[in-house]
């Protein structure tokens, strides 16, 4: 099975991913070789069973609402990598564009 | 000739206590050899500088008569996904090119707590997505034994490390078997301890119900030891478990008379090259001897297992890879917009391999498909978890090889990942199953090593430890070296 071109396209928009020319014929064959062989799971009756759901055992893990401050050392660490700041704050593009006030 | 770079930590600490040896000197004997022998390997990143001092202090308070940890003195190589503050820290990857990690993972501070030195960063393929360390922005890592083929991978730097006697230790991560499938294609000790035995804190998520950390070493002694450092209950990590009841006695018996071990029929039905499963017999045959009973059991749903963890873990590496925006940090590439922002830093960012399995992940999670693949492969996880519980009731432990392949050449499947998927096709059971297994060598086919998996329920790593240290004590394979 190949995927089709829209349909890789699709997938890498999904995926937050700009892709060149050449990636996306070569994801064509790629991705379809791979679905091919994942596809052996359909040949297995799976009626009646559950799904695989907790790794660790099921078992729900509470702590209590506050807040734990970190080291003045980590928060720098923090704050020198980010791509842009102003001052203490993360600075990024708009998220909401166009908006009318 | 050898030198203290290839001692065990168990010797290492020895010599240290009596006087014959100081970490200044083990410390020294490894930037050396690295010094000499990396540019070609391409095992280590980069090296500390401030590990010699570091080492220079535990000589100083062990003169003292401090009473020090029991890794007091030992510097181990720890792989790029593991968070270290004040490290570069990339997971292998040009979109973490210039991140420093700004908190220390809980195996680091444990580690910290019982005096182990850190030395330097392992190689790695790109985000542990990998079986031969190729995929690593910093260029591939060579296998010691045969500096044209493969060290496996992922973990790939931390394996060929101790197997040159770079270090004595390394720590490593394993999803589908990323320690274990290294140690064997370089001659070493790796073990996966059991899913939730080791906190990941601080380590970069590739398949969260997966994931875990884990020592390569020479011997199995030093595994254990290594694992009662690292391992039990952290409030950072919840899926880890309160060990209190199961935690490994520290004296290992040698003795394996009237245990019971179990051969997959379904392994051995020409899956892996037939002189590796010549090799193999021969170890089980030296278990026989040992006093092991050696029986067939079946593992009906093996088959599957590949292609349901190729499903599993695209999909939760997609999930986890999101937080990769090119703002919080690392590699940053300006779009018009904050979407086309993502959409350059990523594709610029990520290499090949990490892209095809996040789309991989986004086509089986995505509305339409959700069913067929991704709800599908966690009932088939279901049932090949069944599979080993029945088989542990009959069997103490499971043996098989770790890889269906020795080391390939460097390129070989470099361009067909299923090929390259195939050669985990021994090692995802394990942690679909979320059991302990580990790997140690067991003999050389064309002078390249052959490893032994071993597998347990889950919380058994003693008995990991038990059957590998037996093993260990009748076999010489473990002491010999690249060099």
């Amino acid at each position: 099975m190949k995927l089709t071109r829209e349909e890789i396209l699709q997938i890498a928009k999904l995926s937050r991913l700009h892709l060149e020319e050449e990636e996306i014929v070569r994801y064509q064959d790629d991705l379809g070789s791979i679905l091919d062989y994942v596809e052996k799971l359909q040949e297995l009756s799976v009626d009646g069973i559950t799904e695989f759901q907790h790794a660790a055992g099921g078992v729900n893990v509470f702590r209590e609402d506050k807040i734990d401050s970190c080291s003045q050392e980590s928060r720098e660490q923090i704050r020198e990598n980010f791509s842009a700041r102003e001052g203490d704050l993360l600075k990024v593009q708009a998220v909401f564009e166009n908006r009318t006030l | 000739m050898k030198d203290d770079t290839f001692v065990t930590l168990k010797e290492a600490t020895q010599k240290m206590n009596a006087g014959e040896l100081t970490s200044e000197a083990l410390v020294s004997e490894a930037l050396n050899r690295i010094n000499q022998e990396n540019e070609d390997l391409n095992a280590i990143l980069w090296v500390s500088e401030t590990v010699l001092d570091e080492a220079r202090d535990i000589d100083k308070r062990r003169a003292q008569g401090e009473e020090l940890g029991v890794l007091a003195g030992i510097p181990f190589g720890i792989k790029d996904n593991i968070l270290v503050q004040g490290w570069k820290s990339t997971g292998g990857s040009q979109i973490l090119e210039g991140h420093t990690g700004s908190y220390n993972a809980t195996v680091i501070e444990r580690l910290k707590a019982a005096g182990a030195l850190l030395l330097g960063r392992t190689n790695m393929d790109e985000f542990a997505m990998g079986s031969s360390t190729e995929s690593s922005h910093y260029g591939p890592t060579k296998n010691p034994w045969d500096k044209d083929k493969i060290p496996g991978g992922s973990s790939g730097g931390s394996a060929a490390a101790v197997a040159s006697g770079f270090v004595p230790v390394a720590l490593g991560s394993d999803t589908g078997g990323s320690i274990r499938q290294p140690a064997a294609l370089c001659g070493v000790v790796g073990l996966k301890p059991t899913y939730g035995r080791v906190s990941r804190y601080g380590l970069m998520a590739l398949a969260s119900s997966l994931d875990q950390i884990g020592p390569f070493t020479r011997t199995v002694e030093d595994a254990a030891l290594v694992l009662e450092t690292i391992e039990g209950l952290d409030p950072k990590d919840s899926t880890s478990y309160d060990l209190t009841n199961t935690s490994v006695p520290s004296l290992i018996e040698k003795d394996i008379s009237g245990m019971k071990l179990g051969l997959p029929k379904e392994y051995f039905n020409g899956m892996m090259d037939p002189s590796i499963e010549k090799t193999i017999m021969t170890a089980v045959e030296e278990l026989e001897r040992a006093g092991a009973k050696v029986q067939e059991i079946s593992l009906p749903h093996c088959e599957y297992a590949l292609a349901t963890y190729y499903i599993i873990q695209p999909a939760e590496a997609s999930s986890n890879l999101g937080r990769f925006d090119g703002l919080r940090y690392g590699y940053h590439s300006s779009g018009q917009n904050l979407q086309d922002t993502y959409e350059r830093t990523r594709g610029e960012g990520f290499g090949s391999e990490v892209k095809r399995r996040i789309m991989l992940g986004s086509y089986t999670l995505s509305a339409g498909y959700y069913d067929a693949y991704y709800r599908r492969a966690l009932k088939v996880r279901s049932l090949i978890k069944r599979d080993f519980d029945e088989a542990f009731k009959q069997v103490d432990a499971i043996v098989s090889p770790t890889s269906p392949s020795l080391a390939w050449n460097l390129g070989e499947k470099f361009n067909d990942p299923i090929a390259m998927y195939l050669s985990d096709i021994y090692s995802v059971s394990a942690n679909l199953a979320t059991i302990p297994a580990m790997s140690i060598p067991c003999g050389f086919v064309s002078g390249l090593p052959v490893g032994l998996q071993l597998m347990a329920k889950p919380f058994d790593e003693y008995s990991l430890f038990r059957i590998g240290a037996t093993y260990q004590n009748r076999t010489d394979w473990h002491t010999q070296t690249p060099l």
